[in-house]
């Protein structure tokens, strides 16, 4: 990655797919009360994108709003980490990822706050008021997950080492961007560790370290997430909505 | 699962600062602590409130004003959840 | 503000939205008038609920009420919290589809209400001594029905903006006048209700003249849409007067306040003015203004089909309640974990005040 727009879309693209990801629980949920939870978060992470999609489009200055961002481009050229397109699985594994992407947004978007950057500055301002909810609500879960009954213990900690090895890419070294994201990880481990250890959860251990999603090389899900999310729009080029 | 394992919590909030607590409705979470985090998606997703109290049998629990951040602005931008962000067309009655 | 009652036609912000305002002023009203104290020992406690009715105030939870009159409001309270549970079915479909992200952001802002609806409508009729649980088995066993038009399949984007206008707009015609139901708790949450439910409406109606406004393909959609859901939305009021059975008494009881046919009638009268900017035809050849009645006659809509439907046989019951049965079985476990926890805490809890 170099420059703010590889950066800004690379985020505005976690975002996006985050909420993709997350408003497939709409209707669901495991509780009707949790329901309006997850579609707030979902919300949040959509506004997140769009704010994030349309400065990236004026970065890069060839006219491209959020929807042709969003709608308009294939999965080889979306930047996302592979951490978000990974599908929801059970509850144990929504509310896992979500600790290990908020935990990663929460120190992203307070640094962005404080960047040269004013748009990137005033979106992470924004954005991280709505992240540490998420946060809270991620570990409120996973601690109740963890620590409530057997079979919840064995989801929570099975999802935990199926997800645990994709964080790695969120931290990789990239001194040019706004914000080096090498630079977060002490922040997410401290988070992490404390949610694990209430939780009565154990940090898996191995050294894969899957990766490509900000070079464009993605899972095999991305493609389908794409083809369901675009299907509409590019039936019709060029219409309004 | 076993019946009534989740319990009812009656819901209060604050409109605005000078204003006391009043009842909103009510709703069922495990806990205390997800009560709140349930009231305040339930009953206010349109910026109705600057305090929260939850309250099981006997017990109040009050959202404290540190989280107040985190917690009430997320809100703020969601133009869209009122009606008036629409346009309509002129002339269109009864909408 | 006093005599807001009458002008709420003409009041800024008029229309249905204001007719929900005149609906909580009123309620206000009623509570600052005479206020009728609790019953004096060994009076008559009909009599006195018929009191408290006659004089428009509210009845509350643990006032003393006919044992009918509370089977009657769990019925629709109930009915009514599983339509908008059911209803986001429909609409949800096509979350993940929709065409920009500002539609995406606000059809889940609005699938996310119709959620909150349910759980407000769920907590009013919890006052009247009947557990959320129950009121969820009562559903996912098929025993309390929901609105029949959340049976049919939402097969295109348009379908979307159909939903908001003519189902939206039908469901608010029928809920405006509950926002008066004697029942307090139904009452107030009727009134959060609607005030939020006139979002949906516009947003249907703004979809719908976009599309309308937009290419070939996207006005026919449009207009394909109204075709299917114009009749349904129709059917929404419940058979005719003639056929209704818990009418009358409801309407004595001030549960409900006008009948099946004058809501229905209302509806399509506000419709076709709405549709004519849209651009868009009412699927009815007979659709004509009645200078002597005021009103519009319309052709009916196939209260046989609707039968067909509550009974079951709509094109998309069993789906629907599949889908909901589903969802509760599979967060079983979660609740378990969740009780399971708070159980944990509290003991936790007691061990360190005992320490």
């Amino acid at each position: 990655m170099n420059g703010p727009f590889d950066f800004t879309l690379a985020i505005g693209d976690d975002a996006l797919i985050a909420a993709q990801r997350l408003a497939e629980w709409t209707s669901h949920a495991p509780e009707m009360e949790e329901d309006i939870a997850l579609a707030n978060i979902a919300l949040d992470q959509l506004g997140a994108a769009r704010l994030l999609l349309t400065y990236a489009g004026e970065l890069e200055g060839a006219g491209r709003d959020e929807d042709a961002l969003a709608y308009l481009r294939d999965d080889r050229e979306f930047r996302n980490c592979l951490l978000v397109e990974l599908p929801n699985g059970d509850f144990a594994v929504t509310m896992v990822k979500l600790l290990l992407l908020a935990a990663y947004q929460v120190p992203l978007y307070t640094a962005l706050a404080g960047c040269a950057d004013e748009r990137l500055a005033a979106i992470g301002a924004k954005a991280r008021k709505e992240s540490a909810y998420h946060l809270d609500h991620a570990s409120l879960w996973v601690k109740r997950l963890g620590d409530g009954t057997e079979e919840s213990h064995r989801r929570t900690q099975a999802a935990l080492e199926q997800l645990w090895p994709y964080h790695h890419e969120l931290f990789t070294a990239d001194p040019a961007a706004p914000v080096d994201p090498a630079t977060l990880r002490a922040d997410f481990d401290a988070t992490v560790s404390a949610v694990l250890d209430e939780a009565g959860l154990t940090r898996p251990e191995g050294g894969w370290a899957p990766a490509g999603g900000r070079e464009g090389v993605h899972t095999e899900e991305l493609s389908y997430l794409l083809a369901e999310m675009q299907v509409l729009h590019r039936a019709h080029p060029g219409a309004r909505w | 699962m076993s019946q009534e394992s989740t319990p009812l919590w009656e819901v209060f909030v604050r409109a605005r600062r000078g204003l006391s607590h009043t009842h909103v409705g009510s709703l069922h979470a495990p806990d205390a602590e997800l009560a709140l985090r349930n009231a305040r998606d339930l009953y206010t997703r349109r910026q109705e409130g600057v305090s929260i109290w939850v309250v099981p049998a006997g017990a109040i629990t009050a959202s404290s004003p540190d989280e107040k951040d985190a917690f009430f602005d997320p809100a703020a931008d969601k133009v869209y959840r009122h009606p008036t962000f629409y346009e309509v067309p002129d002339g269109v009655a009864h909408l | 503000m006093y005599g807001n009652d009458f002008a709420a036609e003409d009041a800024p912000g008029g229309g249905l939205l204001g007719q929900v305002e005149a609906a909580e002023a009123a309620l206000r009203e009623a509570a600052a008038r005479g206020r009728r104290g609790a019953p004096e020992p060994g009076e008559d406690l009909e009599a006195y609920f018929a009191d408290v009715i006659d004089a428009d105030q509210k009845i509350e939870p643990r006032d003393w009420m006919p044992e009918a009159y509370r089977r009657t409001l769990i019925r629709q309270i109930a009915q009514h919290a599983h339509s908008e549970i059911i209803g986001m079915q429909p609409e949800g479909n096509w979350i993940s589809r929709a065409p920009s992200l500002k539609r995406k952001a606000i059809l889940l802002a609005k699938v996310q209400d119709e959620a909150g609806h349910g759980l407000y409508l769920y907590a009013a009729a919890e006052t009247l001594g009947i557990s959320r649980d129950e009121l969820v088995e009562l559903l996912i066993s098929g025993r309390q029905k929901y609105s029949s038009i959340f049976n049919y399949p939402t097969l295109t984007w348009a379908d979307v903006g159909a939903i908001g206008w003519l189902v939206d707009g039908a469901a608010i015609v029928n809920q405006v006048p509950l926002c008066r139901c004697s029942y307090g708790p139904y009452a107030r949450a009727m009134i959060r209700v609607c005030k939020e439910e006139s979002f949906h409406q516009r947003q249907g109606y703004e979809i719908l003249h976009t599309l309308s406004h937009g290419t070939p393909a996207q006005k026919a959609m449009a207009q394909d849409a109204i075709d299917r859901w114009w009749y349904p939305s129709l059917a929404m009021f419940g058979p005719p007067d003639g056929d209704s059975t818990h009418s009358a008494q409801s309407m004595a009881w001030k549960i409900k306040r006008f009948s099946n046919d004058e809501l229905r009638q209302r509806f399509v009268d506000m419709c076709v003015q709405q549709a004519e900017i849209l651009g868009l035809t009412l699927p009815d050849a007979d659709l004509r203004w009645n200078d002597e009645r005021q009103a519009y006659d319309y052709t009916q809509p196939d209260y046989d089909e609707l039968m067909r439907v509550i009974k079951g046989d709509g094109p998309c019951n069993r789906q629907r309640m599949e889908h909901r049965r589903r969802a509760h079985d599979e967060g079983a476990w979660v609740r378990e974990a969740a009780a399971a926890y708070a159980a944990k805490q509290a003991e936790r809890q007691k061990e360190k005040i005992a320490a």
